[in-house]
């Protein structure tokens, strides 16, 4: 249903997205995870058109969103991230206009509008002014707007960011009810949100795609080895070169697990290491011998449980680090 | 067209129910009213030729005020991306906006008819450069809304949406100035070029193809600037 093939966007020297593709199947609620400034927003506004691509392509029902933009919008409903309001009209007065620009035509407007009306729970606030409604009706027309016209594909920006809980699980009930006779794109930096709507995922960093499975796969293909946190008192390489060498270990590396690259490897003459071992391997005993025999003391050794945030943390420290130093340039 | 007559109605609606449309009609309107009657009682003919060329120098300031929130407040406030997304051309967007204030600014002319109307129950004015100043009026407006349409374009800002339409119109009226002191050929093509000078055959009963089609192509040269500003800003941000 959404075709996005070697997809590039640049601003100027900066990188929006780079070389990005991905398919989305019919009937398919697709996740879009990513740090802010990942991209997402981008992505979502190519595919919709708001925003030319430097390269590449993107096809929504077979029609290319820059050849054939007229036939590709009319099959969108698109939720930007703040959801497009006229603060001056009323709610109904706001959907009619829309179903205006999306051309439906006048004799099924009403009923359609009523439908829509019912299914986003707008029933208390369709006579008000919009700028009266609070943040969470706000979403909701939002969302009523994306829905009309009955569009194949619906693009939602965040749709549950500066809500309340109780709001945030309406509007996810609600949009996995749509994905029955609807194809979408969901942008959220919030994980469990993801992985409790969507069928698959899209981890998208510093503009390029990191990773695409369903929820499980990925943290299937994390947890495909643990990992443990170890801290020894000793030459920092000269630990890491054996811990290394010892049998069902896959990688070492220097810093505190789960927080990623870049943390720093303890303090001078200590060895903060996270080490990647097979799963059925028990390299505890081993590398305690292996310290011991060297003389180097054993500080600290524990097993550290991965779970589908440190999944996204890991796939996505880079950002971390460039979001660290633009605060430290900034201020 | 259908959704050039959707946008047209929903920014109509938008200029009458927030009070921008009441304020500058009201300045207009007063600043108007002060030229008619000290025109009148100064001159005592029953005329309008001064009151409506001081009636077009007034809506030089006006135009920007009225247009410059248009397109610069979709792009503020997002609702551009609706718009954008929609299957509705730029074209039908930037036209239907514009029209919305074309329409308000015929209100306001509407309204200053009371003035020749005021004429002829006293007096016997000639009709005829009344009814050829009031269409030069419509012209000379039409442009001045669609420079500040364009203006509106280019930013997020009202404020320097204003300020720049502003200026464009300032710069299109004061050609006429430059024209006093640079003679010759190059002089007069500068003066062809100012937006005043072609509205003074309207004031004295002239309906001239030339100056009529000087607005028109005014007004589609602002407005075709717009739908390619907007359409640039695809590719920029």
């Amino acid at each position: 249903m959404i075709e996005v093939k070697n997809l590039t966007k640049t601003y100027g020297r900066a990188r929006g997205v780079e070389d990005l593709t991905f398919s989305v199947e019919k009937g398919e609620i697709l996740g879009f995870l990513g740090p802010n400034g990942a991209g997402k927003t981008t992505t979502m506004r190519i595919i919709t058109g708001y925003l030319a691509a430097t390269s590449g392509t993107v096809r929504v029902a077979g029609y290319d969103v820059f050849e054939d933009p007229m036939e590709a919008r009319r099959r969108i409903g698109y939720l930007p991230e703040n959801p497009p309001l006229y603060r001056e009209m009323t709610v109904r007065g706001y959907l009619h206009f829309v179903c205006e620009i999306k051309g439906i035509p006048r004799s099924r407007r009403s009923g359609h509008i009523a439908r829509v009306v019912e299914a986003c729970g707008l029933g208390p606030v369709y006579g008000r002014l919009i700028q009266n409604i609070s943040r969470g009706f706000k979403q909701r027309v939002g969302l009523a707007q994306a829905l009309l016209g009955d569009p194949d594909v619906l693009i939602l920006d965040e749709p549950t960011v500066g809500l309340d809980p109780r709001q945030i699980i309406e509007i996810r009930e609600l949009v996995r009810g749509l994905g029955s006779k609807h194809t979408i794109i969901l942008s959220s930096h919030v994980l469990p949100e993801v992985s409790m709507v969507c069928g698959r995922v899209v981890i998208i960093n510093n503009g390029r795609l990191v990773a695409i499975d369903t929820p499980e796969g990925l943290a299937r293909r994390l947890r495909g080895s643990r990992c443990l946190a170890v801290r020894v008192r000793g030459p920092r390489d000269g630990v890491v070169a054996e811990v290394g060498a010892l049998a069902g270990v896959r990688s070492v590396s220097v810093g505190e697990a789960g927080s990623g690259a870049g943390t720093p490897g303890g303090p001078a003459g200590e060895a903060v290491l996270s080490v990647e071992t097979e799963l059925a391997a028990d390299v505890r005993e081993a590398l305690f011998f292996k310290m011991a025999e060297r003389g180097w003391p054993i500080l600290e050794m524990r097993f550290v449980d991965l779970s589908l945030e440190d999944v996204f943390l890991r796939l996505t420290t880079e950002e971390k680090l460039d979001d660290a130093s633009e605060v430290a340039a900034s201020a | 067209m259908l959704k050039t007559w959707s946008i047209f109605k929903r920014e109509v609606a938008a200029y009458f129910l927030s009070p921008i449309a009441y304020v500058t009609g009201a300045v207009f309107l007063v600043l108007s009213g002060y030229f008619f009657s000290i025109l009148l009682f100064a001159t005592r003919s029953a005329s309008m030729q001064g009151t409506l060329g001081n009636m077009a120098v007034t809506f030089i300031f006006v135009a920007p005020v009225l247009t410059m929130r248009l397109l610069a407040e979709e792009k503020k406030l997002g609702t551009d991306e609706l718009l954008l997304t929609s299957p509705v051309s730029i074209t039908s967007i930037v036209v239907g906006k514009y029209l919305a204030s074309v329409l308000t600014y015929l209100v306001f002319l509407a309204v200053t008819l009371i003035y020749p109307a005021i004429l002829r129950h006293y007096g016997s004015p000639d009709m005829g450069p009344i009814y050829s100043g009031y269409l030069g009026m419509f012209l000379f407006g039409a442009a001045c809304l669609a420079a500040g349409t364009f203006a509106s374009a280019l930013t997020e800002n009202q404020m320097v949406a204003g300020i720049v339409g502003f200026g464009i119109l300032l710069l299109f009226w004061i050609l006429s100035w430059v024209s006093a002191a640079v003679t010759g050929p190059v002089g007069q093509a500068i003066s062809m070029l100012s937006i005043l000078k072609h509205f003074d055959d309207f004031q004295k009963g002239i309906i001239d193809l030339s100056h009529t089609l000087y607005y028109l192509s005014f007004v589609f040269v602002f407005l075709f600037l717009a739908v390619r500003t907007i359409d640039s800003r695809r590719w920029s941000a």
